[in-house]
């Protein structure tokens, strides 16, 4: 010890005194450091901690950057072009927020996908992946209010084309749009109730993680063999294992996220969205944002209506629906094991319908046209398809493969304590 | 890790090619994608060259500014690409600006200060529509941004002026045919031509010279923080880059102890 006694004593005596009263202290070693981690987590688990770090950062520029905003209808194009001009640093709030919104969308499909593909969804972590989808729920919510904010052209037309979903509800849809809109169109009422709610829908997002990982503590993590932990053996303390290998997978994602935000920071925009908002002039294509694109192809894919229902109350459902899906992903899939290692089958069906996605997502950027109206309904049967048809019936006629006893015994090669 | 790199890999090859489709999509119809051209501004190292800036402010006050406003830009913002402050007040005083009330509770005009904005040659849209036969002229504050293709755009389109629409195109009336103006027929009449800016520094006044100066001094309008952006963005991610390194070594230490 280089420090003297007496001052260790005094630290010592600080953090008891705070922690007997308030066990921050313990709480931290109980969920950052000690707290015990399957050995073998690859880098795919990753994304959940990434996603919380943009969150903060979402949050953190936000906050700033509603320091000098105007949610008006009248100012708020020209607020925006304020911040990236005379703000001292606005621009780099503005381009960091702006690329954080898909950089969290990014991390959480990956998050998502890792979910599915490991079987992360099965008992006992239901809860746990409910609260997930939930989780895209409210972010699709403060995504879509957030785009509105700048005023430009793709906002209007977004918030005009999304919000006019609503009135394919029977009887009531007329009264609900105009009661979102606060009028008879997209205007400064629904401007400003727009901003009121990309402020608060952050925090609800923020609740939802903390749920959302006072589940994840209760069970624990699963991992890429999707065996439980069965002894000691199995795991590794979280600190200093997984905050290194966490850090190190930040600096990787912030290598990526700043190239995009200092050389790209328009990448991932609608050009169209430097024009301000005109009531007056449809652009010609209107389009949302990348991470919108597979729900807003299957919006579009029927064109037909269904018996008395309406062609747009079916796309409207169905969208919603597709993200709904998930909810029921614990009891869709029947298997017995969680990860798509030791499913030949699914595994092979989740690629597939990474695919799917990735087509819906094409489909979904281009205007509807040609072969694209096909390929756009074709893709939006399989997307449900897979869900209700194929990993059911996958996970009750597939023929798994054995798993291995333990974690350690399949991380060590070695035949693991209890084994032998 | 190789797994997850290689997994990585065809993942955002994959999100690439439908970006791409994005891209393509959005080009659509009978439009030419407008030819790409070297920027002294794009890449990772690069900057507006003062003089081309100059040299477009010219152009964009002698022949655009006629018609299309500015008026995100203050012109204080001139000292960003090399006007001294007398030279700006020189600048803004041409123009007028209501102000007021005044004492007497009166608006009245005054010249423009450095800290106005640049005063837009009409009043208001419909003012700029029913001087130019029903068009509206747009802001060119953010149209680099604002437009496909960018400043390969706007120079593409202030170059793709033809004198006569090909066989078979129907023209309408007080139409111009341009090239890469999407539908081919813009109201704008050829504003640049050989000669139509006698350049203070002496450089030749070609068409070609005019477009390109007066697209980098657009660029620099609508993003005036490129330079700044790009500088601190280099710093940013040597740091990100090596401290990233490092962790990695890092990692690999303390879980050496466990493999």
């Amino acid at each position: 010890m280089t420090k003297p006694n007496w001052a260790a004593r005094a630290v010592k005596g600080t953090v008891d005194w705070i922690d007997y009263r308030l066990p921050v202290f313990t709480f931290v070693n109980h969920h950052l450091v000690e707290y015990p981690t399957p050995r073998n987590l690859n880098y795919w688990w990753n994304f959940g901690s990434l996603a919380g770090i943009v969150l903060v950062i979402m949050i953190a520029t936000g906050i700033f950057l509603a320091m000098n905003y105007t949610p008006h209808v009248d100012f708020a194009f020209a607020s925006v072009e304020r911040i990236m001009r005379d703000v001292n640093y606005g621009w780099l709030m503005r381009y960091v927020h702006m690329n954080g919104g898909s950089m969290f969308f990014l991390l959480v499909y990956i998050h998502l996908f890792r979910g599915l593909y490991y079987g992360s969804y099965k008992a006992p972590r239901e809860i746990l992946w409910i609260i997930g989808v939930f989780l895209i729920f409210a972010m699709m919510g403060t995504a879509f209010v957030g785009y509105v904010l700048p005023w430009g052209q793709m906002s209007f037309w977004a918030a005009t084309v999304i919000t006019s979903m609503f009135s394919a509800i029977p009887l009531v849809g007329e009264s609900i749009v105009n009661w979102l809109w606060g009028g008879f169109a997209v205007g400064n009422p629904t401007l400003n109730r727009f901003f009121s709610l990309h402020y608060l829908l952050p925090f609800v997002i923020f609740g939802l993680v903390f749920i959302h990982l006072w589940a994840l503590h209760t069970h624990k993590s699963s991992n890429p063999l999707g065996v439980e932990v069965k002894d000691e053996q199995d795991t590794i303390p979280f600190h200093p294992y997984y905050t290194i290998k966490d850090t190190f997978g930040f600096g990787v994602m912030m290598v990526f996220y700043m190239a995009v935000v200092f050389f790209a920071p328009d990448m991932f925009g609608e050009t169209i969205n430097y024009v301000k908002a005109n009531p007056m002039q449809t652009p010609p294509h209107i389009v949302p944002e990348w991470y919108f694109l597979p729900f807003y192809a299957i919006l579009r894919a029927i064109s037909f209506d269904v018996w008395f229902i309406p062609a747009k109350l079916i796309g409207v459902v169905l969208m919603g629906g597709a993200v709904g899906i998930l909810i029921f992903m614990p009891w869709l899939d029947r298997s017995p094991v969680r990860s798509a290692r030791f499913r030949p089958i699914y595994k092979q069906f989740f690629w597939i319908f990474l695919l799917d996605c990735l087509i819906l997502g094409y489909v979904g950027a281009k205007p509807p046209e040609g072969a694209l109206i096909a390929i756009g309904q074709a893709a939006t049967f399989y997307y449900f398809f897979h869900f209700i048809v194929i990993v059911p019936l996958v996970s009750v006629l597939e023929k798994p493969r054995s798993l291995p006893a333990s974690i350690s015994a399949a991380v060590t090669k070695a035949p693991a304590k209890g084994a032998s | 890790m190789r797994k997850f790199i290689l997994a990585t890999f065809a993942i955002s090859l994959l999100g690439a090619f439908s970006l791409l489709g994005m891209g393509s999509a959005l080009a659509s119809g009978d439009t030419p994608k407008p030819p790409s051209h070297k920027w002294s501004f794009s890449g990772p190292f690069g900057s507006f060259e003062r003089p081309a800036l100059k040299r477009g402010f010219q152009v964009y006050s002698e022949v655009c500014s006629s018609c299309h406003g500015l008026s995100l830009v203050a012109y204080r913002n001139l000292a960003d690409i090399g006007f001294s402050k007398a030279e700006i007040a020189e600048i803004s005083a041409e123009a007028e600006v209501e102000d007021g009330p005044d004492d007497e509770g009166e608006m009245y005009f005054r010249p423009a200060r450095a800290s106005d904005r640049f005063v837009s040659p009409f009043e208001n849209d419909n003012a700029a529509r029913s001087a130019n036969g029903g068009s509206l002229p747009p802001d060119l504050s953010l149209i680099v941004k604002a437009r496909n293709g960018g400043s390969d755009y706007i120079f593409a389109l202030l170059t793709g002026y033809r004198e006569e629409a090909p066989e078979g195109f129907e023209m309408n009336e007080d139409m111009y045919y341009n090239e890469y103006f999407p539908g081919h027929q813009i109201a704008m009449l050829p504003p640049l031509d050989d000669e139509a800016v006698e350049y203070e520094d002496g450089t030749k006044p070609t068409l070609t010279q005019h477009a390109e100066d007066v697209t980098v001094f657009l660029a620099w309008a609508a993003s005036p923080e490129l330079e700044a952006r790009k500088r601190l963005g280099i710093k940013v991610l040597v740091f990100l880059l090596v401290l990233t390194g490092m962790l990695f070594a890092l990692k690999r230490q303390i879980w050496a102890k466990l493999h």
